[in-house]
């Protein structure tokens, strides 16, 4: 083994010259592969990434469900009744699920009068409950603040508005937090604007786009008490399936509908797609990986190619070596080391012009931008250098080891007697 | 006869199958040579010398019959175990020589040695010595582009010698050089001999055929005639 080593390094340095105008073509050719493989991965993590932020922009664990009709005949009542929650209801699920982060009940007046001085916009206003901030992932931006429990417990006019729609009842240049609007003409006071988010799911239009008021506040003032949404938070998404199964068993009796049902309340499970979002993800990285590779193919095409030339040229060089006691495994694993060489260079050379393209990338303006903000930047991670280290090592081993088993094939005979 | 014999072939044929034809280029080879002798195979193009010399060389492998070199079977053994045999018991000359281009003659007698495991010190002061023995010792270093035909074959025959094997196997060796490069050469033979090397010389060359113990002519594929030549050297 020791001896086969020293041997075939020996005879590896003592190659003759590289043929450098191929070799040079051909390292960059795997240098143009690796880079293809490596931006296109690059660009599927990043869009990978992005989607998972934006999707958890909406919330994470948690399921919407609204109110729908019966599909079911239960209790010697026919199908196609219609469930009508209450406000109350939301306290109802709350005590019977302790296991819950949060129940959050959701009541909401479409197209309602929206003024600031002169200015009359129409706009969604959602009366909620506190929890709903957290789970809706409803961030202030500085200097303002989400609902208080105690703005729900004293029915407080306060209003937490969308950033768009911040923006079209102010203009640009004015700080809405402190000044008092007119919802449906009874004053409320502006207490915060929800940061910027890029939103990929949503129910019912953005969340930039609309109003939040405490629930108690709004059944005040609309005089509703029927629920539009209710939604369920768990703490991890495993849990998620069970909580729906025991909101259902709640509520089936309650409201006289099979548990089975799963028409009465219409269900969002957010855990349920994420995961398709995800599984969209990893297939769109594994269909760039693989457009990727086919271009690092090409690349180790090329260094077969050249690989077959050299042996070809050294025709007699082998069967000299033969002839004088070389073993297959020393003509073989020269050749592979030196189509390793190529693939080892031109690998190193496309990794170092990914990464400064990837560098690069991090200067791109992600979040003001509608494209990006879905794209995401091109990121390299550790799993991806690992991913294309082990193609191009696959490679070169094969791209040297096929061209070589042919030179090891020479009959050393009939090479040696003639020019 | 049999005593002390280095190479025993019984019945050796060869035959060539080429798809459609099969070509019989051996049709039952008889040949013993002991130790210490100086054998030319003599015979026209087409008679089959070639096909023996690479037999006698373990470059390729009888269809039939049996071959014994230095007391080892050589029949159906392994590419590997072929190339084993060929680097301890066979030294080759060639006609064109037949030298790597690029690397020194000093590293050009030191391959075979390579391949047969022997330690880089060792290598280096045997192909020195060797180098020295055929003329070359100031040359050691030239690649043999920077040599001239009759230098080449003696960087060639030192480079046969180096794994000291059971006979030098020389194939047309002065084919390629002029008179008396040609004559410089089959002095070193008719030494080696002398010495007590086995040497197998084949040619067409009557001249060179002329200095051997023994003479031995094929045609068609068959030994024709085997004789002892009491003129030689």
């Amino acid at each position: 083994m020791k001896k086969d080593f020293h041997i075939i390094l020996s005879l590896f340095a003592s190659a003759g010259q590289l043929q450098k105008k191929r070799a040079f073509l051909t390292i960059a050719s795997i240098a143009w592969g690796t880079v293809a493989i490596l931006l296109l991965l690059a660009f599927g993590e990043g869009l990978k990434r992005q989607l998972d932020k934006n999707r958890r922009a909406m919330g994470e664990n948690i399921s919407v469900l609204w109110p729908g009709e019966t599909s079911k005949a239960w209790k010697g009542m026919p199908p196609g009744r219609p469930i009508r929650p209450r406000i109350d209801d939301v306290d109802f699920v709350r005590e019977r699920m302790p296991e819950l982060k949060s129940v959050i009940g959701e009541v909401v007046s479409w197209r309602t009068a929206i003024a600031y001085e002169r200015k009359t916009i129409n706009g969604r206003v959602n009366g909620v409950n506190i929890a709903y901030g957290d789970a809706r992932k409803h961030f202030p931006v500085g200097g303002g603040r989400w609902l208080s429990p105690e703005d729900e417990k004293q029915r407080r006019r306060v209003a937490f508005l969308g950033d768009e729609m911040a923006g079209d009842l102010f203009g640009k240049g004015v700080n809405p937090v402190g000044k008092t609007i007119l919802i449906n003409n009874a004053p409320y006071v502006v207490i915060g604007v929800m940061q910027h988010k890029t939103q990929m799911g949503a129910y019912q239009g953005p969340d930039a786009q609309h109003a939040c008021v405490p629930i108690s506040t709004f059944k005040a003032q609309f005089g509703r008490e029927r629920l539009n949404n209710m939604l369920i938070e768990t703490h991890r998404p495993e849990e998620m399936d069970a909580a729906l199964k025991k909101f259902n068993s709640i509520m089936g009796p309650k409201f006289g509908y099979d548990p089975e049902d799963d028409r009465a309340f219409g269900t969002w499970n957010t855990v349920k797609s994420s995961k398709v979002t995800m599984m969209i993800a990893i297939g769109i990285q594994m269909f760039l990986g693989i457009v990727g590779a086919l271009t690092l193919l090409i690349g180790g095409v090329g260094v077969a190619n050249i690989m077959f030339a050299v042996i070809k040229e050294r025709t007699r060089e082998i069967g000299v070596k033969m002839a004088l006691g070389a073993k297959s495994r020393w003509i073989i694993w020269p050749f592979v080391l030196e189509a390793m060489l190529y693939t080892f260079i031109g690998g190193t050379l496309g990794i170092m012009i990914a990464t400064l393209i990837a560098a690069a990338a991090t200067y791109l303006p992600v979040e003001n931008n509608e494209v990006m903000s879905f794209l995401g930047r091109p990121t390299l991670s550790p799993q991806i250098g690992i991913a294309t280290s082990m193609i191009l090592g696959t490679i070169g081993l094969l791209a040297g080891y096929f061209p070589a088993r042919r030179a090891a094939r020479i009959d050393p005979a009939s090479t040696l007697r003639y020019e | 006869m049999t005593m002390n014999s280095i190479i025993r072939m019984e019945g050796i044929r060869k035959i060539y199958d080429t798809g459609k034809v099969k070509v019989e280029a051996l049709k039952g080879i008889d040949l013993n040579i002991a130790a210490g002798e100086l054998v030319a195979i003599v015979g026209p193009s087409g008679s089959g010398k070639s096909t023996l010399m690479n037999l006698l060389g373990c470059l390729d492998t009888p269809s039939d019959g049996i071959y014994e070199l230095g007391g080892e079977n050589v029949g159906g053994v392994s590419r590997d175990t072929l190339a084993e045999i060929r680097n301890r018991r066979v030294g080759f000359v060639f006609q064109n020589f037949n030298l790597l281009p690029h690397i020194s003659a000093l590293e050009n007698v030191e391959l075979p040695m390579l391949f047969g495991g022997v330690s880089p010190k060792e290598r280096h002061a045997r192909a020195t010595e060797l180098l020295t023995r055929v003329g070359l010792g100031d040359r050691v270093d030239h690649k043999p582009t920077e040599l001239s035909g009759g230098q080449m074959q003696r960087v060639a025959i030192a480079r046969a010698l180096a794994m000291n094997p059971n006979i030098v196997l020389a194939d047309e060796p002065t084919g390629n050089l002029d008179t008396s490069s040609g004559t410089d050469i089959m002095s070193i033979f008719t030494d080696l001999w002398k010495s007590g090397r086995t040497l197998i010389i084949i040619t067409h060359d009557p001249a060179l055929a002329r200095r051997a113990s023994r003479i031995v002519e094929i045609r068609d594929g068959r030994i024709t005639s085997d004789h002892r030549n009491e003129q030689a050297a």
